[in-house]
């Protein structure tokens, strides 16, 4: 039996790499030892990938994408499906679980600088990775069909209208029609449960290769790679297979308790995960009273909201500051020119494009301005642990801003709340605006030589 | 600025509506889905009044029937008055068009209406009816001011007036004053409704009777699993150093 197994096995091995990449991506596979619980939530995404493609495999069995029954469909799901409720809470259970993890393997790279050289491109696919779950969750969010799809999808598609000239051509252009009708919620299912799922998949390959290609970093910051062993093994370095498996598998296990917590026990968890107004069908003549986004979006949303007239004072006030500031770092003329006229040009924007627009740009930087975080970050080290109060003051400003601007997204836009929402939306964006310089002049630890428990 | 405080203004209209009605405090009520008996009159009440113009069309007859322990003989014989057959789902009686001529509106369906706007509200929207000669139906409802729908269950628990009061120049609703009783005491006719909201809770979501079960069987297998993790986690990673 052994040797039969043996036998297949390079016959298999000998037309396909099987041993290579077992080899390559798992045992021997060299991560750093000292991980920390951040490093779970990579392999948590991983899982939960899983369980929202094969629940969403099953709710299409069952789900009608029409108008006219969609609704009705997913209550068949919660009561005529055998099992259809434990499918439709693990599958709404998920996105938000989803978002959670992603957030916690985001702030993971943030705080130990996983984003730095020669890791650029790995978190760049990583960020493209989230923008693309987040419209894979918007575009799901609508096949309800409740009464909060309806709106939030209608509200969100208009924003494309503030876009000027090709505005309203654009927004009617993605809902297929005047307002969200049959045709968007349609084609939103086709995009949610073929197109971008795909897109998903594919780009978390391309994720793991280029993890793969530059190895995982750590809760130190320093390279493991610099330091290796007579035999060409990183002295700090662990085969992935079986020790990191194992971990995985346990923390996996602790997760699964949390997530089978919220899904049997409060699946809706207070209107967080499921909102109410969405218990009643999509209604064109019935506003809900307050329209809000899921709470994963609700940080955007405040950005959004944020953006009024008063608004663009302050966008004036930070586009002078930050022209000043950089046209007296910068030492070359050209670059001293360029800015001046990048600034003269975003000024004059100001003054023309309308307000709503502006919320619009904001919104969309908000997420962009991750993109640009390996090349904002100027420290000679990575991790937060050998970083000065300088960087540690301004990320902890981040993120009670994003909280704040979060819980804000669920709340009415009066106005004192948009005040806080407009200091949160500066505060969010000087977290990445300034980083060139309070990671320069900080005071920064000497690196240890191997990696500490 | 003057266009903008007008603006302000007119937005804030309907908050203001909104508030008013949720200012009122909603009365908790005690929801026990493995009470099958209260579960079951509450499933008659819904049948025999609400059903004639609301639909719970989402909901199958037998299903509940089988759910609440009622055979589908008895289901049949007493509870199928809107439908043919066992397994249809549960339509309101009166067709929608009459409806609309009688009220002015289509009433809502009500499957969900507990997980739409919470047991609480449902229990006291019941409870909430007075009389108002001003309005076309001759009843109101502090829950759901100038509401269409009228007091059907009236004859159960009689008329009773509202008594409101002003409050920082608006008008809040203070206290009911009973004005004719009805057939039920105000208790049974409290405890009726506490029936009615409980039927309504299970028929937002039938899962609900088995799901708590189901998860503490899972959380209770994940656990021991999570234990059988870390040993062989920790047998591993003796050797790291």
């Amino acid at each position: 039996m052994q040797k039969l197994l043996e036998q297949s096995l390079d016959w298999v091995d000998a037309r396909y790499p099987v041993k290579k990449v077992w080899d390559e991506h798992l045992a021997k596979y060299y991560a750093p030892k000292n991980f920390n619980f951040l490093y779970y939530f990579g392999s948590l995404a991983l899982v939960i990938l899983v369980i929202q493609i094969v629940s969403g495999i099953f709710l299409t069995m069952h789900y009608k994408p029409d108008a006219n029954m969609a609704f009705a469909s997913v209550e068949y799901i919660m009561r005529d499906v055998e099992w259809g409720w434990l499918i439709r809470y693990m599958h709404s259970t998920g996105a938000s679980f989803f978002f959670i993890v992603v957030y916690m393997h985001m702030y993971r790279g943030l705080i130990y600088g996983s984003y730095r050289g020669p890791r650029e491109l790995l978190w760049i696919v990583g960020m493209v990775i989230f923008v693309t779950l987040m419209a894979e969750a918007f575009m799901g969010y609508l096949l309800p069909w409740g009464n909060m799809s309806y709106w939030g999808a209608q509200v969100i598609i208009s924003l494309f209208g503030a876009i000027p000239f090709i505005g309203d051509w654009l927004a009617e252009f993605i809902r297929g029609d005047f307002v969200i009708a049959d045709a968007t919620l349609n084609r939103f299912f086709a995009l949610h449960v073929a197109a971008l799922p795909l897109v998903l998949v594919g780009l978390v390959f391309a994720h793991l290769v280029a993890l793969h290609k530059v190895g995982s970093n750590n809760p130190d910051g320093i390279e493991i790679k610099q330091n290796k062993g007579p035999d060409g093994i990183p002295v700090d370095g662990i085969p992935f297979h079986p020790y990191y498996t194992v971990k995985d598998i346990m923390a996996t296990v602790f997760f699964l308790i949390l997530f089978a917590a919220v899904m049997f026990f409060v699946p809706e968890l207070g209107g967080w995960f499921l909102e109410h107004d969405n218990f009643m069908p999509a209604n064109v003549l019935q506003t809900p009273p307050e329209i809000v986004p899921l709470w994963y979006f609700t940080p955007y949303y405040s950005i959004l909201r944020a953006t009024t007239t008063d608004m663009i004072y302050v966008l004036y006030g930070v586009t002078v500051a930050m022209a000043i500031l950089t046209v007296i770092s910068v030492k070359d003329i050209r670059a001293k020119g360029a800015t001046v006229v990048v600034a003269a040009v975003v000024l004059v924007a100001l003054n023309i494009l309308q307000p709503k627009l502006w919320g619009v740009i904001l919104m969309g930087s908000s997420l962009m301005v991750f993109f640009g975080l390996p090349w904002l970050d100027r420290s000679p080290v990575k991790s937060i642990r050998y970083r000065g109060w300088m960087f540690k003051t301004a990320l902890t400003i981040f993120i009670v801003s994003f909280f704040v601007l979060g819980f804000l997204g669920t709340q009415p836009a009066t106005g004192l709340n948009t005040r806080i929402a407009m200091v949160g939306t500066v505060l969010y964006f000087l977290f990445f605006l300034l980083m060139p310089w309070y990671t320069t002049f900080d005071k920064t630890k000497p690196l240890p030589e191997r990696v500490t428990e | 600025m003057i266009k903008k405080i007008i603006i302000v203004l007119l937005l804030s209209v309907p908050a203001l509506g909104l508030a008013a009605g949720n200012n009122l405090k909603l009365d908790s009520v005690d929801i026990d889905l493995s009470d099958k008996a209260s579960l079951q009159r509450g499933a008659r009440t819904f049948i025999n009044y609400c059903l004639s113009c609301h639909s719970a069309g989402y909901m199958r007859y037998n299903r509940m029937g089988k759910d609440l322990g009622i055979s589908d003989e008895l289901v049949s014989g007493n509870l199928l008055f809107a439908a043919d057959k066992i397994g249809d789902l549960m339509k309101a009686v009166m067709p929608a068009e009459d409806a609309k001529k009688a009220f002015g509106t289509v009433p809502p369906d009500l499957t969900l209406v507990t997980r739409s706007r919470g047991p609480e509200w449902f229990y006291t929207y019941m409870r909430s009816f007075y009389r108002d000669e001003s309005s076309a139906s001759g009843w109101n409802n502090v829950v759901f001011p100038d509401v269409a729908m009228p007091h059907v269950l009236y004859s159960w628990q009689g008329e009773q007036r509202a008594i409101f009061k002003e409050h920082e120049g608006r008008r809040v609703f203070d206290r009911f004053e009973v004005g004719s009783s009805g057939s039920m005491s105000e208790e049974v006719y409290t405890d009726t409704m506490r029936d009615l909201t409980n039927f309504m809770v299970y028929l937002g979501e039938p899962a609900k009777l088995v799901r708590y079960r189901i998860g503490t069987y899972v959380i209770i297998f994940l656990l021991i699993f999570l234990f059988v993790a870390y040993l062989l986690k920790k047998e591993f990673w003796k050797d790291v150093h």
